[in-house]
């Protein structure tokens, strides 16, 4: 089978004003939405209280509710489903730091005569705790950031590290517009889907241009735009293959990976989908727009090899005894 | 079929896995397996903090009361004997008693002593503050770790996280009850003074206040199971846990639990000297604020042991038992933070990311073949290798697996057929512009190596940034992918490409492009 086979080249690099339009669009837009309503963290990282509590038939909210506002420990609590309707969870935003009173324990006791339940889960994130964890993932995210632009920068070019960076950081942006616009609740698992993204999106670009990179090297003397264009295409069908493959994991996790996992596997599932689109959209055209210059590149490329013979010459010449 | 260097490394490494694995896939009696994390066996983390201050104040309190003793045993009056948070301060009745108390307060550590006339003063100097709270907290740890080693759980985790915080995770706790009593057992401060009673003014605790009591030097503390009952004692106890070198569970006339608790040499001494004059008097027992009772001195007791009786369950006296044994919290502690997971909850969890697990690597599987024919089976056989590989090493390391891990491990399927994509497709180019099924294999994989390793790099760096800064089950993530990634240059890369040696001489003769490789042409 194969689904993708062209003998021509196709025009992505005609379409990339459209692309940059609208890649623009969505940022802007991810950052409206995000200036608006805001991130809805969850206790990871705004601190918090989480009892999650599973009834053996449909949990009495209502009930749930009345009992809960007789003990002052649950004032401000909200209680929603979590998954089906015998499950739900109870979040506060406030903390206590005793050991032995545990919150758990507490819940157990006043939701007595609501009906048979277990307590599932008690998350309890201190306020500084959860300011900790916050800056820890910010610091993650930009250290991998920069490590991969070291990488890149060091593997290919400098306009590549940029281009590639660049393209992650848009990926980011609108996952986490994504994310505000549907509200989704902000927790360590959205970050380490976050990060996944940052890995998977610069798979993709790699992919491309490590084509690009080998175009250059052959040293077909083409518009550069072509050159793209030509390695975007011949990479199409693995972009698309593993694209589709992961989004089947992905798409499975979404779908039967439990309420618990849900916010990581819908996370993945918007970044992958946009990483895929930026490694050919985004990325690409940005080393155009950096000014990449392939003739320069080849100068470069030439003395770096002069160089190179130069030193294997004098290393001959020394060991054979000439100098 | 031919061997080579590639499908023998294949085959070791097929066979690593599977014996590796075993034991966490047929969940044997012995050998090494992957432990299941909090989040997907059930049980209790906790990331407690120190309240170190209220080690300083201890240990001002404390040394107040050994100026207490001295004086008291050298004859020297003293007046006015007071402490707060850092500081001590006393006056001398006679100045000629300075040189002595001098040479007294300069052998107490970290503290600078200024003598004024009759005042006298001592301060604890800034080093020694933060001394006292790292010890609190180095303490608090050892402490900790003593109780949980005799609670009875298979290995509980104690451990320093950060400066200030420590780390507790209690796996395969069944029960709320299990877990209540576990929480009391660390919390319990144990702190063990023995306080003289106020008999002078005892009579009027009643109507005094707080700071009625203050005024005198006393405190006023509650009786442990009537809160009615109130008890006036002096504020600086005579002898505190510290001097305490044994306590165990021992029953009364009545049968009733006691705890029996023996003090060392220095404990022992102050002790005897404390009961042999204050004949006639009571001594409260009190334990973490409370007094557990309050008997009359009959006579000066020697040898250094005392009782604890109080109406408790033996279950209760055993705890204490342990606690006051393991040494008292020099400071209080409280959460920072808190996770406990139930037990269904995590079954439940295990279930849903095996079914997702199963459900992606089934879709994955079918998918290959359908589009690759012979070479996506030889891709789905690199991928079975992969996660075979991935659970042993897992089992090996001990390592931990966690919900996010199991997430991992669905994740690296997607990303390990990557590779073989990548390949099959350069592979396929070379086919359609004509070249030979052998050139175009070996070619293929070249051209495919360096975009891979490229990408498996960059995601590496993510997995290591993600392991340094991410905490508990999100660890878990990034050592699945981590592995799962290593894993698959040697399976996906090189493992496949050993099969395709192996079988080029089937290969040469078929030249069945749409068999091998799923294309026509």
């Amino acid at each position: 089978m194969e689904f993708f086979r062209y003998t021509k080249t196709l025009g992505f690099m005609g379409k990339s004003k459209l692309a940059m339009f609208f890649s623009i669009a969505l940022i802007v837009s991810s950052f409206a939405i995000l200036a608006v309503k805001g991130l809805n963290y969850g206790v990871d990282f705004a601190g918090g209280t989480i009892v999650q509590v599973k009834y053996t038939a449909t949990a009495p909210i209502d009930a749930m509710r009345e009992k809960l506002k007789s003990n002052e420990t649950f004032e401000g609590a909200s209680i929603t489903e979590f998954g089906s309707a015998d499950e739900v969870v109870i979040r506060m935003r406030t903390t206590t730091g005793d050991v032995v009173v545990d919150v758990g324990d507490v819940t157990r006791e006043t939701l007595k005569g609501t009906g048979d339940f277990e307590v599932r889960r008690v998350d309890i994130v201190g306020p500084k705790v959860g300011s900790e964890l916050k800056e820890k993932g910010i610091m993650s995210l930009v250290l991998a950031i920069a490590g991969i632009l070291v990488y890149v920068a060091f593997r290919f070019e400098w306009r590549f590290a940029l281009a590639s960076v660049l393209a992650l950081v848009h990926d980011i942006s609108i996952a986490i517009g994504a994310i505000a616009l549907v509200g989704l609740e902000v927790n360590l698992d959205v970050l380490a889907a976050l990060l996944t993204i940052l890995g998977y999106s610069l798979n993709d670009t790699i992919i491309v241009f490590d084509r690009i990179r080998e175009g250059i090297v052959k040293g077909r003397d083409e518009e550069f735009a072509e050159v793209i264009d030509d390695s975007i295409t011949n990479t199409l069908s693995r972009t698309a293959l593993t694209s589709l493959t992961t989004l089947f994991v992905v798409f499975t996790l979404f779908v039967w990976g439990g309420e618990i996992i849900h916010a990581f596997a819908f996370t993945l599932l918007v970044g992958i989908t946009i990483g895929t689109y930026s490694s050919i959209f985004v990325a690409s055209p940005m080393l155009l727009l950096l000014g990449f210059d392939v003739k320069q590149y080849h100068v470069n490329l030439a003395e770096k090899a002069k160089r190179e013979a130069e030193k294997e010459k004098m290393r001959n010449q020394f060991e054979s005894g000439v100098m | 079929m031919k061997l080579n260097y590639r499908i023998v490394i294949f085959a070791v490494a097929i066979f690593f896995g599977l014996f590796f694995s075993a034991p966490s896939l047929l969940q044997t009696q012995d050998g090494k397996k992957i432990a299941l994390g909090l989040d997907l066996q059930g049980g209790l983390h906790m990331l407690l903090g120190v309240k170190t201050e209220d080690a300083v104040a201890s240990r001002i309190k404390s040394i107040a009361a050994s100026i207490k003793y001295f004086t008291e045993k050298k004859e020297i009056l003293i007046d006015g004997l007071s402490f707060d948070a850092e500081h001590i301060s006393f006056t001398l009745l006679d100045k000629d008693d300075a040189k002595t108390i001098q040479t007294f307060l300069h052998e107490i550590k970290g503290a600078v002593v200024a003598v004024a006339g009759e005042s006298v003063s001592l301060t604890l100097t800034s080093e020694e503050v933060i001394r006292t709270k790292e010890q609190a907290i180095s303490q608090a740890i050892e402490t900790i770790r003593n109780r949980l080693d005799q609670f009875g759980l298979s290995e509980p985790i104690v451990a320093r996280q950060g400066d200030e915080k420590i780390l507790v995770q209690l796996a395969g706790i069944k029960n709320a009850e299990d877990e209540q009593r576990a929480r009391e057992l660390i919390s319990r401060a144990a702190k063990l003074e023995l306080m003289a009673v106020d008999e002078e003014r005892a009579g009027r605790v009643g109507n005094m206040s707080k700071s009625d009591a203050a005024a005198y030097g006393d405190v006023i503390l509650e009786d442990v199971t009537n809160p009615n009952i109130k008890y006036l004692v002096r504020e600086i106890p005579v002898l505190d846990g510290g001097m305490l070198t044994d306590a165990n569970v021992g029953f009364d006339q009545n049968n009733r639990p006691l705890i029996s608790f023996s003090l060392n040499a220095e404990g022992a001494q102050i002790f005897g000297d404390f009961t042999g004059k204050s004949v006639g008097k009571r001594l409260a027992v009190v334990l973490d604020g409370k007094v557990y009772s309050a008997p009359v001195i009959n006579e000066r007791i020697g040898g250094g042991n005392g009782q604890i009786s109080g109406s408790y369950t033996v279950l209760e006296a055993k705890d204490l038992a342990i606690a006051l044994r393991s040494g008292s919290l020099l400071a209080p502690i409280y959460v920072m933070e808190k996770r406990s997971v139930g037990p269904s909850l995590g079954a439940d969890s295990i279930e849903a990311s095996m079914i997702a697990l199963l459900g992606g690597f089934g879709l994955v599987v079918v998918f290959m073949v359908v589009y690759y024919r012979m070479a996506g089976v030889i891709a789905n056989i690199a991928l079975f290798a992969n996660i075979l590989i991935i659970v042993a090493v897992m089992s090996l390391f001990g390592a931990t697996l966690t919900l996010p891990g199991m997430a991992g491990i669905v994740l690296t399927v997607g990303m390990a057929v990557d590779a073989n994509v990548i390949i099959s497709e350069r592979i396929r180019e070379l086919l359609h512009q004509g070249v030979s099924m052998h050139k175009a294999i070996e070619d293929g994989y070249s051209n495919a190596m360096r975009a891979i390793l490229d990408a498996n790099i960059t995601t590496l760096i993510a997995a290591v940034v993600l392991y340094a800064y991410g905490t508990g089950a999100i660890k878990g993530f990034a050592i699945t992918i981590s592995i799962g990634i290593l894993a698959s240059m040697l399976t996906a890369i090189l493992g496949t490409h050993g099969i395709y040696q192996m079988l080029e001489e089937k290969m040469k003769k078929s030249k069945n492009n749409l068999f091998w490789f799923g294309i026509r042409g």
